[in-house]
């Protein structure tokens, strides 16, 4: 039983303007112009001072993970800011319903507001029927267009990545993403995202017309908890310091993240026999999603000049040899098999992201890393903690160790 | 010919190191300073002093961790430390196998044969060298007489290794109870050791020939005596040599030497002299706006007073407080009228017997015939000892004190908040009396004596320090967590420029933050109500209070003796009980007076608490360190019974195994969910004809055998006793370990889902990753879900393939399972039901110790329900309660089984008049970050006190015992 809480209804979509907090800031924005198409107002948020910090260590129980103080930290200090009408703003926040804390961000964001916001509506982003709102619903055609936007995030986060350590004229890079963004939200504001042959190919003509040095860096991998691995708040600016430091990112998709949690209940079925509605429906999106996402890495190996990412048979595969698909919580096996295949395809240097203390890292990432290490034995992983009492200089000084590593190597 | 030289600067977080080379690469020079956080200075000052006695080119590198910045500041090349120390290593000792640094802040090991790797401690497990500095201080020693101390030390105590913090927590008593300063002096040596090898080592042995690099290793004997010893290392392979100190500074030399260029002198001191510091410090706004701010906050102040009268105008009775804090003693002599006739405040150096006595002679000379002390009374984490020793007439908890104090000061008070050296004590109050009490956690702790220390270390006094904090323009941010991770802020801060000035209101800011976000959880000040009295040595502090104000926004009250407000309460409550006559102590005795400490180990149970006993010279004796009254030569008959001890024995005594010749001998770990679930397993395991062999009771020496296999040093402590079970039961000679992982728990259908942790749920995959000794046939964990009986039969029969296990055989061993663990289930209620009937009639309080199955392991609570029991007061544990309840309306989302039973047993004890609710949390589970609120919720809602007793490899139960005395306080 839950306690009641103020509701999303279908009035307010007309009048309240829905706050998404900022985690990958290339995915999201192309989210947001997804829900904008269906009549919601949504702004993604980018306040980032130190405010945010404050304000989450305020009102969020300070043992709990930096990710949660992060997210609601920046709801208040938005709302504080007093850009936004109360009566007329509602909160957006993930839930995945898995078995580590990240599920009850949403509650204890409605904890935060409780006192000085009691009347701001919190609506439940999943897929797994956890909790709706009246007004908030994900149709079919939103969903198609949300997984589009997770297709073109990615693929545009390849590229960047891919193009921004060796731009030879300084801005370039950024200068091509935002155009291509443009571009996307254009079409979609006409009517639709249109084929993703040519979109695919608009990204990847606008990111290959970078002149760029042709002298390889070292790469470097970044996998770990999803919220500290993309967000820049979360993580000091992780790609943009590697960059500084000489580095290629390399920073696996979110696309992942949706194979993962569909094969999720796949497997449950399979390693505790059973089937159900759940795993049937399962089976057939992940067909379907693995298929887009195989589709797409196609597309960039066809067009050459781009290194694809890793496909999520091989992931499996990897996580197979080295733990067991059964570790669903957090990101599970996904971040011990992302190490793997990374190493595995050359990408022998990792920087594993995670909160302080976070529950399935102690297993998945920091737990993992010797057997990872057993398996490719010039693998060079650092793991790094964020929190908000952990200094900068700790954490840069671990980076540097692992770069120092890999001019030896 | 001009001459080349090669510099090699190592800018640490304490220390400076320079090291010259000459062309031939042969040292010529090294330096070795500290640098009082004057970083840049220090740095110009030692290559100025080199440049002075060598001219040509040179050619410089910098490594450490505040060389960082620095380099980058001044354009100069920099090399990672780590790696530095392993071009050093490879120049210097090729044969090496591993190198263990410790500086101040940072610890690293390198593996250097058989796969190279190199590590650093995680963030927890900061400051080693800072930490012994900071011990010495608190011993009130400098760092060689630490050491030839521990040289002398007869006993080693066994210390939390997870940090600074607890390791702090476990000394401050030791020292309270009369420890001798030697022993606790090579403990400290000895929990540096244990934590550098569990955080860094990580499942990988440090073995072969070991290099000691870095300060610490280089100058404390007894540290490297400690090192030697617990890895055993014979003497030729433990080597520690001379340049140890500077050892990074030359592998920055080498470094140079490849990738720098040549240069003038003059050039390089230009580029650090003129270095701007980075911008990135993030800083707040200053305490004072301005003079005149500041002097009406100091006249508001002044207002809160007590009378006194000079005792030498005085005759008659008086009533003696003492207060034997953590950090300092404080006493207090009220005359008839409740007027102060002496006080007086000091550092308890650590000896607070000693102080106390002195100053007591001294009080009964400046009493002469013409006082009298009709009463006394004694408070603080020295009571035992002080009223034992002085045979003081009451011995009360510090809540009540300060309560009482707060109370006499300020009648409409509605929230009291006492910060002082070790712990932070909240009170709310409601009808003059103790409505809810919060006190700060071990993570919090010493805060207030973390500024005392850092002041110290700059050479001032508090006083000093925190004023130059009052008109600071640009506080500093050093966030909230603990001392340890402040102190890291606080060498970041001041690389990055800060000064003395801005670190010390920063400082002060967050201990307020700590206070208040951690410890009293407001999120507004009308939490807290219209009347809040601050008080505690720390308060004395101006910007410290001032930061407090400002952070809350409202004006509170500061007696002027808010240092003393623990001796004051002691005397008000001495004077109100006062019998007219005192036992205490007489001058005649006290010329006399003397004592002696020795530490045995009790035999009276497996548990082997070391006791320290303490015989005074009047023959008296004193025991403390028991966890339970048997210690104290209490019968077993005498003793209040609990749940917790009898799931226990129940558990382990309940193991049956049948088979007359058994298939094979399967080993079940005693840890985690099996302190549930071993009954099923057994059964189910003798229904198929094995034999069950389950590991030894948790120790602390079954912890340390498990260390070195541990790759995560936040994880909590009950997940790190495993290791060690699981090595036990391979020394026992199983033929298979036998450890399911379980996403799913028991639905017990009160919940959304009914997950275990990430923790418990998938630990066998850690533990088959990270110990080397298991593999395929001796370790067995399929996954299993415990709501599918006939997948736990199918994956038994398919992971056991081998002993060819008929499909049929499983499925009813599965079922007399089920029927094991729902009659271990019955007998855990039933019991508990005839406790709670035994308590009532007998009208004594019952607490339900709510935690997880793995609480009763006595390694884990460290005895908290015996505790209880001497207290007074029946315990039963959360699953005795929790049928009897529904779910009330949570504001979570109620997805773990054993999570779920806290909100049912909380919902069923806010019913119950005679009942209440103490919440066991093991330090790093996460999920009770959110499971505390909540339990907190349903408890306040119907008028209960919140209780959390926060657990980890902590043995001590000081803080834990003030917890449960200030509830049974509070309830009376």
């Amino acid at each position: 039983m839950e306690k009641k809480h103020v509701q999303f209804t279908a009035d307010m979509r007309k009048t309240h303007t829905i706050l998404v907090p900022d985690m990958l800031p290339i995915h999201f924005k192309l989210i947001i112009k997804v829900f904008e198409k269906y009549g919601y107002k949504m702004e993604l948020l980018q306040n980032s001072a130190r405010a945010v910090v404050d304000e989450g260590l305020k009102n969020v129980h300070n043992d709990t993970c930096y990710p949660a103080l992060l997210v609601i930290g920046q709801f208040l200090d938005a709302l504080k800011s007093g850009k936004y009408d109360p009566d007329k703003t509602a909160l957006m926040i993930s839930q995945t319903g898995g078995g580590c804390r990240a599920s009850n961000y949403l509650h204890l964001l409605r904890k935060a507001l409780e006192a000085e916001y009691p009347q701001i509506p919190v609506i439940s982003l999943n897929f797994s029927g956890l909790e709706k709102s009246p007004g908030f619903k994900i149709t079919l055609p939103i969903l198609f267009k949300l997984l589009d936007a997770v297709l073109y995030g990615d693929l545009m986060m390849l590229l960047y990545n891919q193009c921004k350590p060796y731009e030879k004229s300084k801005g370039e890079t950024d200068k091509v993403l935002a155009e291509c963004e443009a571009k996307l939200a254009e079409k979609l504001k006409k009517g639709g995202f249109g084929k993703r042959k040519k979109n695919y190919k608009m990204i990847l003509d606008a990111f290959s017309s970078i002149k760029r040095d042709n002298k390889r860096k070292p790469r470097v991998g970044i996998v770990g908890e999803i919220y500290v691995k993309y967000s820049p708040l979360a993580n000091n600016h992780l790609e943009e310091f590697l960059i500084r430091e000489g580095c290629e990112p390399v920073v696996p998709g979110l696309m992942d993240f949706v194979l993962y949690c569909t094969v999720n209940n796949i497997n449950d079925g399979r390693i505790y026999g059973f089937k159900n509605t759940v795993t049937r429906v399962s089976s057939l999106l992940y067909k379907i999603l693995l298929s887009l996402s195989r589709k797409l890495n196609k597309t960039v190996v066809a067009y050459g000049g781009f290194d694809p990412m890793d496909d999520f048979e091989q992931l499996r595969k990897e996580a197979d040899k080295l733990i067991n698909q059964g570790v669903k919580m957090g990101e599970g096996w996904l971040i011990t098999a992302e190490m793997g295949c990374l190493a595995k395809t050359g990408t022998k240097n990792i920087v594993c992201t995670q909160p302080f203390g976070c529950l399935p890292n102690h297993i998945v990432a920091k737990g993992m890393s010797r057997k990872v290490k057993e398996e490719y034995p010039d693998a060079n992983i650092v793991a790094i903690d964020y929190d908000p009492s952990a200094t900068n200089v700790n954490q840069e000084n671990r980076l540097k160790l692992m770069i120092a590593n890999i001019r030896e190597n | 010919m001009e001459q080349k030289y090669t510099v090699g600067v190592d800018v640490g977080s304490t220390t400076v190191k320079c090291i010259l080379l000459d062309e031939q690469g042969e040292i010529v020079h090294s330096v070795y300073d500290r640098h009082f956080s004057k970083v840049k200075e220090t740095v110009c000052e030692q290559l100025k002093h080199i440049f002075s006695f060598y001219t040509g080119k040179f050619k410089i590198a910098m490594t450490g961790s505040a060389g960082l910045g620095l380099s980058t500041a001044a354009g100069i090349q920099f090399v990672q430390e780590v790696y530095a120390a392993s071009l050093a290593i490879k120049k210097m000792y090729p044969d090496a196998d591993c190198a263990v640094e410790l500086g101040g802040e940072d610890a690293k090991i390198l593996f250097l044969t058989g796969g190279t790797e190199q590590r650093m401690n995680g963030s927890c497990a900061g400051g080693t060298g800072a930490f012994i500095d900071q011990m010495a201080t608190l011993l009130k020693v400098s760092g060689d007489k630490l050491d030839e101390l521990a040289l002398a030390a007869k006993n080693i105590y066994s210390i939390a290794s997870r940090c600074g913090v607890f390791a702090k927590s476990d000394i401050q008593p030791l020292l309270n109870q009369g420890a001798a300063l030697e022993d606790v002096a090579a403990s400290i040596f000895q929990a540096v050791v244990d934590q550098t090898v569990a955080g860094l080592a990580q499942g990988r042995q440090i073995k072969g020939k070991v290099l000691f690099l870095g300060g610490p290793l280089h100058f404390y004997k007894a540290l490297q005596n400690a090192f030697t010893k617990t890895l055993g290392l014979s003497e030729e392979n433990a080597v520690f040599p001379d340049l140890a100190p500077c050892f990074m500074a030359y592998g920055a030399a080498l470094y140079a030497a490849r990738n720098a260029y040549w240069e003038d002198p003059k050039d390089i001191l230009d580029k650090i002299f003129n270095s701007k510091p980075n911008e990135s410090v993030f800083s707040s706004q200053p305490l004072f706006a301005s003079r005149e701010e500041y002097d009406e906050f100091i006249k508001r102040h002044s207002r809160a007073d007590v009378e006194r009268q000079d005792i030498a105008t005085y005759s008659g009775n008086a009533y003696l407080g003492v207060d034997a804090g953590s950090t300092t003693t404080k006493m207090v002599l009220l005359s008839d009228e409740g007027k102060i006739l002496y006080s007086h405040y000091t550092q308890n150096v650590g000896r607070p017997l000693d102080v106390v006595s002195d100053k007591l002679k001294e009080l009964y000379k400046l009493m002469g015939d013409r006082i009298k002390i009709v009463s006394s009374a004694v408070t603080g984490y020295g009571e035992e000892l002080l009223k034992s020793g002085l045979k003081l007439d009451f011995g009360i908890v510090e809540t009540v004190a300060h309560f009482t104090a707060a109370l006499e000061f300020c009648p409409d008070v509605d929230f009291i908040i006492d910060i002082g050296g070790q712990d932070i004590k909240c009170f709310k109050i409601k009808n003059k009396a103790i409505d809810n009490i919060m006190l700060n956690e071990a993570c919090s702790s010493g805060c207030g004596s973390f500024i005392q220390t850092f002041a110290n270390a700059l050479g001032m006094g508090v006083a000093e320090f925190s004023k130059l904090g009052l008109f600071a323009l640009h506080p500093v941010e050093l966030g909230s967590r603990c001392t340890v991770f402040m102190n890291s802020s606080v060498k970041q801060a001041q690389k990055d420029g800060a000064g003395v000035d801005d670190i010390s209101a920063g400082i002060s800011s967050s201990v307020v933050k700590n206070a208040i976000y951690k410890v009293i959880r407001a999120k507004s000040p009308e939490e807290l109500g219209k009347r809040v009295v601050v008080q505690g040595g720390t308060f004395l502090n101006d910007a410290v209070l001032r930061a407090f104000e400002k952070e809350l926004n409202m004006e509170v009250v500061r007696p002027a003796i808010a240092g003393l407000m623990g001796a004051y309460g002691a005397a008000l409550y001495a004077k109100k009980k006062s019998k007219g006559k005192s036992d205490i102590i007489t001058p005649e005795q006290l010329e006399n007076f003397s004592y002696k400490s020795v530490n045995i180990n009790c035999n009276r149970c497996t548990a082997h608490c070391s006791l320290n006993v303490l015989t005074f010279s009047d023959g008296r004796k004193l025991i403390s360190g028991n966890r339970c009254e048997k210690g104290l030569g209490k019968k077993e008959s005498d003793i209040l019974p609990n749940l917790y001890d009898y799931k226990y024995n129940l558990l382990i005594n309940g193991i049956k195994n049948t088979a007359v010749s058994p298939k094979a001998k399967v080993g079940l770990p005693l840890c985690l969910n099996f302190y549930e679930q071993l009954p099923f397993w057994n059964a189910v395991f003798d229904s198929l004809g094995f034999e069950t062999v389950i590991s030894d009771e948790s120790s602390r020496k079954l912890f340390l055998s498990g260390q070195h296999t541990i790759p995560s040093d936040t994880v909590c402590y009950p997940a790190k006793l495993v290791h060690g079970h699981v090595l036990n039961l391979l020394d026992k000679g199983v033929d298979f370990v036998f450890y399911p992982c379980e996403s799913y728990n028991i639905d017990e259908d009160h919940s959304d889902n009914h997950y275990n942790c990430p923790v418990v749920a998938y630990y066998p995959e850690l533990l088959r990753a990270n110990t080397a000794e298991l593999n395929q046939d001796n370790f067995v964990y399929p996954y299993i879900d415990m709501n599918r009986p006939h997948n736990i039969a199918s994956a038994i029969v398919k992971s056991l393939a081998k002993y060819k296990i008929k499909p049929r055989e499983a499925e009813k061993a599965v079922e007399k399972g089920f029927a094991a663990l729902k009659e271990f289930h019955s007998a855990v209620v039933k019991k508990g039901q005839e406790l709670i009937s035994f308590a009532r009639e007998r009208n004594l309080p019952i607490v339900v110790l709510a935690g997880r199955p793995y609480h009763i392991d006595p390694e884990i609570n460290h005895g908290v329900q015996k505790l209880i029991a001497s207290l007074g007061v029946v315990s039963v544990s959360e699953d005795a309660v929790s049928d009897f309840a529904d779910t009330p309306a949570l504001g979570v989302l109620n997805q773990w089984t054993y999570h779920s039973r806290l909100y049912r047993a909380a919902a069923f004890v806010a019913g119950q008049k005679d009942m209440n609710l103490v919440q066991l949390v093991s330090f790093g589970c996460g999920i009770d970050a959110i499971t505390t609120d909540e339990v907190r919720a349903i408890l306040e809602s119907r008028g209960k006190i919140y209780t959390q007793l926060k657990i980890d490899e902590i043995s001590n139960l000081g803080a834990i015992k003030i917890r449960l005395r200030s509830l049974l306080a509070a309830i009376e």
